[in-house]
């Protein structure tokens, strides 16, 4: 079958891609594209190592056809840290020990910045109910909400 | 023992070297390796649960166009049954081949009965399609009962029971039987005011990582193979390959990738060798990665489990006498972790009279894998409750009559050996002392404690030091990082050598470029791999202090070590200013590199035991359980970065807590798991956990350096119990059988 030719924005670069109608955004970003931040953990939206920002909107890249982003802007793990500097919710992951393996760590870090954008001060439940999609089989999530936690702290001072 | 207040680097919080890696994404793990010219592996499963292989047809894979190569179980050589694959798992190297690909029959939903490799996935997947296997579908045996009972079908039809009191008469499912115990258990319940019997099961589960496996295996045409594989044991994944695949161990290199989780279920072999065989077929790379339902369906799982506890004691709550009689699901093969379930079930007391008996019995499920203290959280979730309905039943704080009858040093464990310093009573002193443990609880909430307890392993491990010309150094060793051990390493290096831990950097090599390593599990790395770091720093030191004795033409014991410089002993007279590594490494440069090695077997691992303290609110309308406070307390014998051992002990108690209270494997009549993906699978989400207090106990453990004893998998046995003895405190009704679902706790409510 023919291939599509996609244009988009990946990380605040144009990018174009060709893929299959039934190509995954997240098999497209670690395959063709060679950015392999994003994990695969499940591939049907159950455990949340594949979240990227879609039009700043947090998306499981399993379950978006890569044909979708046509047009759209998309920040992926590799897009969070500005030049040199990590951004707060990556230093804080660090700080806290909010990982122990890390392979769902970009994943919780994508997912907790689109949080952050939406809202600045989250309660412990909030983040705990907006992370419920990202699984962590190591930390039992204590720590990655304390990272949050410090990390929303640290962009309102 | 030196004494914590002396440490400068020991029992401090830096970020890990590996860090920044792993939150920006550049980390390389199982799935992250590409080769130029890689075909894509693909597994066909068989879809009985169990069945004769009376044929496999390749033919119509191969005439696909883009596929290069397609096996089955006749391409791989017979292997020889030589015993025991060593490692945490159990069984024999023929099972484990026979694992990666069935042969004769296939035991369980999701066996390997044929693979192909394409150049792309959609021909690979085209490829399975055109196989055809011919099975003579047979019934399957899915639970302990159906398997122990005398018309069961024959799961493998010469098997016959090992360590029946009378030899074995006829095959059957049971693998073999094991008994251990001391004393005289029937005149110790004779004797006992009190003598309770219950029976506790738990089912299947798995480990639950958040990578499946993944490798990419290259063979050349000479015969040697490479292989990037996410695993916990890269050595180990060698010498599994070279035995399944008929080759060398030499011929081999495995390349550890960064690891997303394992928890146990990465210490053996499924992809390796299939990748191998395709690859050496196909004349190129292969790359081959599981679904998530491959994962549930076909790795792992941890033993389903049935314990029965018997248990007498005075009034006073002295214990006079434990039995248990365990049976555990291995699987397809042999191999349950049963002799830890024996040694475990009981170690926490002291008591005279004691007899484990416990049974390896085979089902149509895949092979457990090793899970995180493999077998102990089956033994005492049985064990644990049991105490506490002790508790109960003679009204005797649950914290006081384990403090009454809990094992001491210089005790005898029931496996046998005397208890060195140990941190079981200090951690139920914890326990009691902690203000969580006054808490006043409300209408319906409940409190439960148990005790966790794991050998931990020592074993063999090597590592290398070298220095840089600038005075940085390497540290070379073969433990896949799982959980933080690049900076343990690095910060019982820094210990040693006196340099800042930003000067070390940490590398876990393949199996080409580190000494042999056994693997990343059994709570061994920080203990056993530790130990040859510092011993590997130590042989840096003492080569460094020999040239600068050299340079300065004084004996070598005027020299010492301090702050990372050599100086002049103290009162020796010595008119020399403190060398730094990159002085003595310039200066000394004709006497070549400075690099420090160390190869050891590590013994006397430190046994951790722990003491949880859950409570838990029961919705009596709905039957679920809600987890409102947790307090884990653990002996640690000495906490080299203590944020990563808090994580290990939160990891742990969130695991155990989704054993005890939604994990399970749920299967239909015909031997098919019903919900092989995480969405039916539940396991615990950030809203569904409270922040996990933890207390860390250090009863240092004088085998290692600095006092270290595994800490990895003692945080998952105690949950279990702790959480089933919330419930009965918070409900006065005492679930034995896990998990405690909603539907689960209902009805047991309901019958109440």
């Amino acid at each position: 079958m023919a291939k599509t030719h996609v244009s988009t924005r990946i990380n605040g670069q144009d990018a174009e891609f060709l893929c299959s109608p039934e190509q995954s955004l997240l098999e497209v970003l670690r395959d063709t594209l060679q950015l392999t931040g994003t994990k695969e953990g499940c591939s049907t939206g159950d455990c949340g190592a594949c979240s990227v920002l879609v039009d700043g909107t947090l998306v499981c890249s399993c379950l978006m056809f890569a044909a979708e982003a046509e047009g759209h802007e998309v920040t992926t793990i590799e897009g969070i840290a500005s030049g040199s500097d990590l951004h707060p919710l990556q230093q804080k992951f660090l700080d806290h020990a909010a990982l122990q393996c890390g392979v769902c760590t970009p994943g919780f870090i994508v997912a907790s910045k689109a949080l952050l954008d939406e809202d600045p001060d989250p309660s412990e439940e909030s983040i705990r109910y907006w992370l419920a999609g990202n699984l962590c089989r190591c930390t039992g999530y204590d720590k990655v909400v304390r990272a949050v936690q410090d990390a929303a702290a640290e962009l309102r001072s | 023992m030196t004494d914590a207040a002396e440490f400068k680097y020991v029992g401090t919080r830096p970020v890990r070297p590996d860090g920044v890696d792993k939150v920006t994404g550049r980390a390389a793990f199982g799935a992250d390796f590409t080769l130029p010219g890689m075909l894509h592996g693909l597994v066909l499963r068989s879809p009985h649960a169990h069945a004769r292989i009376k044929s496999v047809d390749l033919s119509g894979a191969l005439e696909i166009e883009g596929v290069f190569a397609a096996v089955s179980g006749a391409d791989f050589p017979e292997v020889e049954d030589t015993g025991e694959m060593g490692g945490e798992g159990g069984g024999s190297i023929k099972d484990l081949s026979d694992n990666c690909m069935a042969r004769g029959k296939a035991l369980y939903h999701g066996h390997a009965v044929a693979a192909v490799a394409a150049n792309s996935l959609a021909k690979a997947r085209a490829a399975l399609a055109a196989i055809k296997v011919d099975y003579e579908v047979l019934a399957p045996v899915m639970d302990l009962d159906a398997a122990m009972a005398e018309d069961a079908p024959l799961i493998n039809e010469e098997l016959m029971t090992q360590g029946l009191a009378e030899p074995a008469t006829k095959p059957s499912n049971i693998a073999s039987r094991m008994v251990m115990g001391r004393g005289d258990v029937a005149k110790g319940f004779e004797g006992a005011d009190i003598v309770l019997e219950e029976t506790y099961y738990t089912p299947t589960v798995h480990q639950g990582y958040i990578e499946p496996h993944a490798c990419l295996a290259t063979v050349n045409e000479g015969g040697q193979a490479t292989i990037w594989c996410c695993t916990q044991g890269p050595f180990e994944v060698r010498s599994y390959s070279a035995a399944v695949c008929g080759m060398s161990i030499g011929s081999i290199r495995v390349i550890p990738s960064e690891i997303g989780g394992g928890f146990g279920g990465k210490t053996t072999v499924y992809l390796e060798p299939v990748a191998i065989m395709l690859s050496q077929k196909a004349g190129r790379p292969v790359k081959m990665i599981m679904s998530r339902e491959e994962v549930f369906r076909a790795t792992g799982p941890a033993s389903a489990a049935r314990s029965t506890i018997k248990i007498g004691a005075m009034r006073d709550g002295t214990i006079t006498a434990m039995s248990a009689r365990m049976h555990y699901e291995a699987g397809a093969y042999p191999g349950g972790p049963v002799p830890m379930g024996c040694m475990s079930v009981f170690a926490a007391y002291n008591v005279p009279n004691l007899a484990m008996e416990g049974f390896d019995v085979l089902v149509n499920k895949p092979k457990v894998a090793a899970y995180r203290a493999p077998g102990a959280p089956q033994a005492m979730f049985a064990s644990e409750s049991m105490i506490d309905e002790l508790a109960k039943a003679l009204d005797i704080d649950p914290i006081d009559l384990r403090l009454k009858n809990a094992a001491n040093e210089g005790d005898s464990a029931p496996y046998g050996p005397t208890w060195d310093a140990i941190g079981l009573k200090a951690c139920l002193e914890a326990a009691k002392a902690h203000p969580n443990y006054r808490l006043a609880l409300n209408e319906g909430q409940g409190r439960g404690l148990a005790v966790g307890f794991w050998f931990n392993i020592g074993f063999q491990s090597s590592a290398e030091v070298h220095v840089n010309e600038d005075g940085t150094v390497t540290v070379i060793e073969g433990n896949p990082d799982i959980g933080g051990s690049r900076a343990s390493m690095a910060i019982m290096a820094a210990e040693e050598l006196g340099i800042p831990y930003e000067n070390i950097r940490v590398q876990i090599a393949d199996t080409e470029n580190a000494g042999y390593t056994m693997v990343t599990g059994g709570s061994r790395t920080t203990f056993a791999t530790g130990m040859a770091v510092v011993e590997a720093a130590r042989d840096v030191i003492g080569q460094a202090k020999a040239r600068v004795a050299k340079l300065w033409q004084v004996d070598a014991e005027m020299v010492e070590w301090s702050d990372g410089h050599a100086v002049p002993k103290p009162g020796m007279n010595v008119d020399q200013k403190p060398m730094s590594f990159a002085e003595i490494a310039a200066k000394t440069a004709p006497s070549g590199p400075l690099l420090g090695k160390a190869s050891l077997n590590a013994r006397g691992a430190g046994p951790g035991f722990s003491v949880n303290v859950c409570d838990v609110e029961v919705d009596r309308r709905t039957g679920k359980v809600d987890v409102l406070r947790f307090t884990a307390i653990q002996d640690a014998g000495r906490a080299i970065h203590p944020s990563y051992v808090e994580g290990q002990l939160q990891g742990g108690a969130v695991q155990g807590i989704g054993w005890a209270l939604n994990e399970e494997y749920v299967y239909d009549a015909d031997g098919v798991q019903q919900n092989a993906g995480f969405l039916d699978y539940r396991v615990p989400v950030a809203s569904d956990m409270p922040m996990i207090d933890t207390v860390i106990i250090e009863v240092p453990n004088d085998a290692h350096p600095y006092g270290v004893r595994g800490v990895g998998e003692t945080p998952i046995v105690a949950p279990l119990a702790a959480t089933a003895n919330a419930v009965a405190n918070a409900t006065d009704v005492r679930i034995r059988d896990l998990p405690m679902s909603p539907p689960n706790v209902l009805a047991a409510l309901d019958a109440d």
